[in-house]
């Protein structure tokens, strides 16, 4: 064991090394990380950030290291104090070139990081080529309407908190908000646009490749801001395709269900809509496919049966303050409930 | 009445603190005693006192919050908190050491050392300035009354509509803030046009504006930025509370209403705030650095002209706090552009301050090592601030930790960080005893430890990913052992502020005597007593070039400065009034005596304001009567003013 340990040891430099720099490790250990992107977008944003980054460090090491320098280098100390220094006259080594040296260092540094910034703000102020694919987010306390839009209007739905979109192709999003301020933020694919009331913000991102990216509302937002968050999942173009057409389907549920689906529908369907059935409310997320996503409550628990009845029988022990009722729904009922939505795939 | 009335000659004379003619003069300027002198001083060394203790109240209530908080955060999925009662500790959080602390700090220390370091014997208006000390202190109780009650403020110092508005934030938590900061707003404006005018009109004679303290620049430069900003944010509190109490749609979105109005207001007036938290604690560094490292000041004009710069410039980036908002692609460029550029005169005091330590014999005290240690935090929060400039960075950072990174590092770095050492420097000469250093070593390494151990990893919080305000944090981010370090970085820099606190107690009672001059600074305060009498000077000292107390020494400059043979001015309360550019004599200036007005004006403003929280019309109309006929009793003109000219006849 105490092998094992110094051998770990020895590693520790390297382990953290490739935490920082390892894409794959990198993202594992710490999956909100920008300075790691896996798009266009946030990879010319990742670059802009090192450098400014690398740079702020350089000047943060060399002014340290001036002001320890100089304090140390002729310095008295306390018990001297006694003997009372002389102010020096300015004509000896008046100084001010180093004002005009240093500044002038630094403003050369300040020209060159704005227009690293200009050139980066240019090239992702539209995406590369344009979008085939316009999804809207839509905010509210505390979770993601998501609808994704299409010239044929059959083709039109709404899921929630959490977004398909398919590798390599630049997708446009248009943000907006039923309430208060939120901001859409997927760390990993690029920057992050607020929603804002009165008025829809667009923006851009696209993923290079496959994977499950978690995003957060990252604009203060009440009392459940902290449980608003996302998941992005990006597919291959056929995957996606398959998805969509899957999530157009309405719901089937299957006839031992059908207890289920009228209790669902009567307890639940004022707020949440599942198309297919009379459940048709709006205020709450469309659970029509529930089951085909990872998380319930914004990304707060892993979508497991066990987590899914917790939630329903006491949202407001998981999420204080969110705009759910804690109903009072008898244990049978619960299991017929959870029963029909288990069947929403 | 001729003006003839007025015309007087007042004789040159040499008097020293302990000449027959300071009897007289302490007779006139000292506070009357009993509960009618402790409450009605215009004395601005009582008053500056006043303020720093209420500052440094607020700080300990402020940082209590603070490590309430990061008990809640110190793990992932804690429920230490309720997540109202974290939102309510993050945003009083703020309110208080933004608006309660930072400011009013270094306002103390103005109040104090403004007529001592220019050579007077007090503020330009006394009672405005116990007024002013008067409403913040009752702001700062107004705020703090929303706990009482149990609607503390719970939307953050930013405090958006529509989040802000009466549909989702029904409770009075909101117009406590609102009505809070416009009554803070008052003080703060009145307190900035008393530095103003004093700065223009009461200096020594020959104090020209090439001659004065550069602590004196900074703080006036921020009062003018003060008395520009201010109108924003009140205007913006206003309408919220009107949006609020009577559905007027200046925010309300359901009303045609324009949220993000409110955060072109908000910003307008709090990032300029930002410089006018840290640019007269640069000040304090600008001021006393060099008298440790026993020379002046490496180029005194251009560090004051940069001060001016970043005022004026700190008015046209605003908009970096919103680049997340969907703004034109111009107006982001320009803005990004200005917020790069602001760093230039930044710039240029880190470098003076560099070259004046490698260019000096650096005397390592506490205050020292604050200064030096400031420098180092300063960059810090200054090239992480450049940072969130670029942009495209910004979109990514802002609203993360690494913004909370930032400004705890501006904050206690460049506010915190100067006041200790003002502290270690000007506690000397507030009380005469001078502050342990031993203690002052352990106070100044806790507190540099516990700031960067709390915050130099939470910059890689923010880099994590993690959202700032929000209450809890799952399990599985990469975001757990710098929140913990967070955490224990926060309580040792707790334990350092808790050294201070103990050494003030300490030195108070039993630290060294100081005597007028311990240090052996250069400028004027120096000479008193300390601490001063109520009359500052036996005479009016004059002066004849930046340093008049090493002006011998350094043999620099023509004239010489006279702080033993100056004007006496004993006939009344008074101040000799100078021009604004060459401080030459101008006129005598009559001072009041203490007032009790100040306070039943503050008093009955508070009630105004207490009125309008509660919605109850008749108790803020009756205050509004009071106050106006409180003022009208301040106002009236008195003999002993000159104020009225039948006094001349005598």
């Amino acid at each position: 064991m105490g092998k094992s340990r110094t051998r770990l040891l020895s590693r520790a430099p390297l382990i953290a090394a490739g935490a920082l720099f390892a894409p794959a490790t990198a993202h594992a250990n710490a999956p909100m990380n920008y300075l790691q992107s896996f798009g266009p977008k946030a990879h010319e944003i990742a670059n802009l950030t090192w450098a400014l980054l690398i740079l702020s460090i350089l000047v943060v090491a060399i002014i340290s290291a001036l002001v320890v320098v100089g304090a140390m280098r002729r310095r008295v100390l306390p018990p001297d104090r006694e003997v009372r220094l002389e102010p020096i006259s300015r004509g000896s080594g008046s100084g001010v070139l180093w004002i005009y040296i240093g500044v002038g260092l630094s403003t050369l540094a300040l020209l060159g990081a704005m227009v690293w910034t200009g050139y980066t703000m240019a090239v992702i102020q539209r995406p590369p080529r344009a979008p085939k694919l316009t999804v809207e987010i839509i905010g509210h306390q505390w979770w993601w309407q998501v609808r994704y839009l299409s010239g044929d209007s059959s083709r039109v739905f709404d899921t929630a908190n959490e977004i398909h979109i398919p590798v390599g192709e630049p997708v446009q999003f248009k943000v907006r908000t039923e309430d208060v301020i939120h901001s859409f933020w997927v760390p990993p694919l690029g920057d992050k646009i607020d929603l804002i009331p009165s008025q829809t913000n667009v923006t851009w991102l696209e993923v290079g490749e496959p994977g499950t990216y978690r995003g957060q509302c990252a604009e203060f937002c009440g009392q459940q801001h902290a449980h608003m968050a996302l998941l992005a999942v990006a597919d291959k173009p056929d995957d996606f395709q398959r998805w969509w057409d899957d999530q157009l389907k309405p719901a089937v549920s299957a006839p031992q269900a059908a207890l289920g689906e009228t209790l669902f529908t009567v307890r639940c369907g004022a707020c949440h809509t599942v198309r297919g059935t009379r459940a048709g409310g709006r205020l709450g997320p469309d659970l029509t496919h529930v089951m085909s996503r990872q998380t319930i409550a914004a990304a707060t628990l892993p979508n497991k049966i066990a987590y899914l009845s917790g939630w329903i029988s006491d949202p407001q022990r998981i999420k204080p303050g969110n705009l759910m009722p804690t109903l009072d729904i008898s244990g049978p009922e619960l299991e017929q409930i959870r029963g029909f939505l288990a069947g929403l795939k | 009445m001729s003006s003839i009335a007025y015309e007087r000659s007042a004789a040159l004379e040499t008097a020293g603190y302990d000449s027959p003619a300071t009897s007289k003069l302490e007779q006139l300027w000292k506070t009357k005693p009993g509960l009618f002198g402790w409450l009605g001083t215009v004395d601005h060394k009582q008053l500056g006192k006043r303020y720093l203790i209420t500052a440094f109240c607020f700080l300990i209530a402020g940082g209590i919050e603070a490590l309430v908080m990061r008990l809640q955060l110190a793990r992932p999925n804690q429920h230490l908190l309720t997540p109202e009662q974290y939102n309510e500790l993050f945003s009083m959080h703020g309110i208080t050491m933004i608006f309660l602390y930072a400011q009013p700090v270094l306002s103390g220390f103005s109040v104090f050392l403004f007529p001592l370091f220019l050579g007077t014997r007090d503020l330009a208006f006394p009672r405005l300035n116990s007024f002013s000390y008067y409403v913040y202190l009752f702001a700062g109780l107004f705020l703090y009354a929303s706990f009482l009650v149990g609607a503390v403020p719970n939307d953050g110092w930013f405090n958006y509509p529509p989040n802000a508005l009466k549909l989702y934030n029904p409770g009075p938590n909101i117009d406590f803030y609102a009505l809070g900061m416009i009554l803070l707003g008052i003080s703060t404006t009145v307190g900035a046009a008393n530095f103003l005018v004093t700065w223009l009109r009461l200096r020594a004679p020959g104090m020209s504006i090439n001659r004065l303290p550069i602590l004196t620049w900074s703080t006036t430069t921020t009062s003018v930025g003060i008395l520009f900003s201010v109108p924003a944010v009140s205007l913006a509190f206003l309408m919220l509370w009107l949006d609020r109490q009577f559905g007027t749609h200046f925010f309300d979105p359901a009303g045609r209403g324009q949220p993000l109005l409110w955060q072109h207001l908000f910003w307008m007036f709090a990032h300029p705030w930002v410089y006018i938290v840290v640019l007269p604690a640069m000040g304090f560094v600008s001021e006393a650095l060099p008298i440790f490292c026993r020379r002046p000041l490496v180029g005194y004009t251009v560090v004051v002209l940069a001060t001016v710069a970043t005022m004026v410039m700190g008015f046209g980036v605003w908009l970096h706090h919103m680049f997340a908002t969907g703004l034109p692609f111009l107006a982001l460029s320009f803005f990004s552009g200005a917020s790069m550029v602001i760093v230039i005169p930044s710039a240029v005091a880190v470098f003076a301050w560099v070259a004046t330590i490698w260019t000096g014999r650096p005397v390592v005290t506490t205050a020292l090592l604050f200064f030096a240690g400031f420098i180092a935090m300063f960059v810090i929060g200054g090239v992480s601030g450049f940072m969130t400039a670029a942009v495209p960075s910004d979109r990514q950072m802002t609203d993360t930790y690494f913004v909370v990174a930032h400004i705890h590092y501006v904050l206690i770095g460049i506010n915190l960080f100067p006041v200790m050492g003002a502290l270690y420097v000007w506690f000397p000469k507030m009380t005469g005893r001078l502050l342990d250093e031993r203690i002052g070593r352990w106070n100044f390494w806790l507190v540099f430890i516990g700031l960067n151990v709390a915050f130099l990893p939470m910059h890689w919080t923010g880099l994590a990913g993690m959202p700032r305000r929000i209450y809890t944090y799952p399990d599985g981010l990469g975001w757990n052992t710098v929140n913990m370090l967070t955490t224990i970085g926060a309580f040792i820099l707790a334990i350092g502020v808790l050294v201070l606190l103990i050494n003030i107690a300490v030195s108070r009672a039993r630290g060294a005597l100081a005597g007028p001059n311990p240090w052996d600074g250069p400028t004027l305060e120096w000479t008193t007593p300390s601490p001063p009498p109520s009359y500052n000077f036996a005479v009016i000292p004059a002066v004849a070039s930046q340093n008049p107390l090493w002006e011998g020494r350094l043999q620099e400059g023509l004239g010489h400065s006279s702080v033993g043979r100056g004007l006496v001015l004993d006939q009344g309360k008074e101040v000799l009034a100078t021009t604004p550019l060459d401080a030459e004599p101008d006129a005598i200036l009559k001072m009041p005596q203490d007032s009790l007005a100040p306070l039943v004006v503050a008093i009955a403003l508070t009630g105004l304001f207490a009125g309008l929280l509660v919605a109850w019309w008749w108790l803020a109309g009756l205050c509004a009567v009071v106050t106006l006929a409180s003022l009208v009793v301040w106002l009236w003109p008195e003999p002993a003013l000159g104020q009225i000219a039948v006094a001349a006849n005598d």
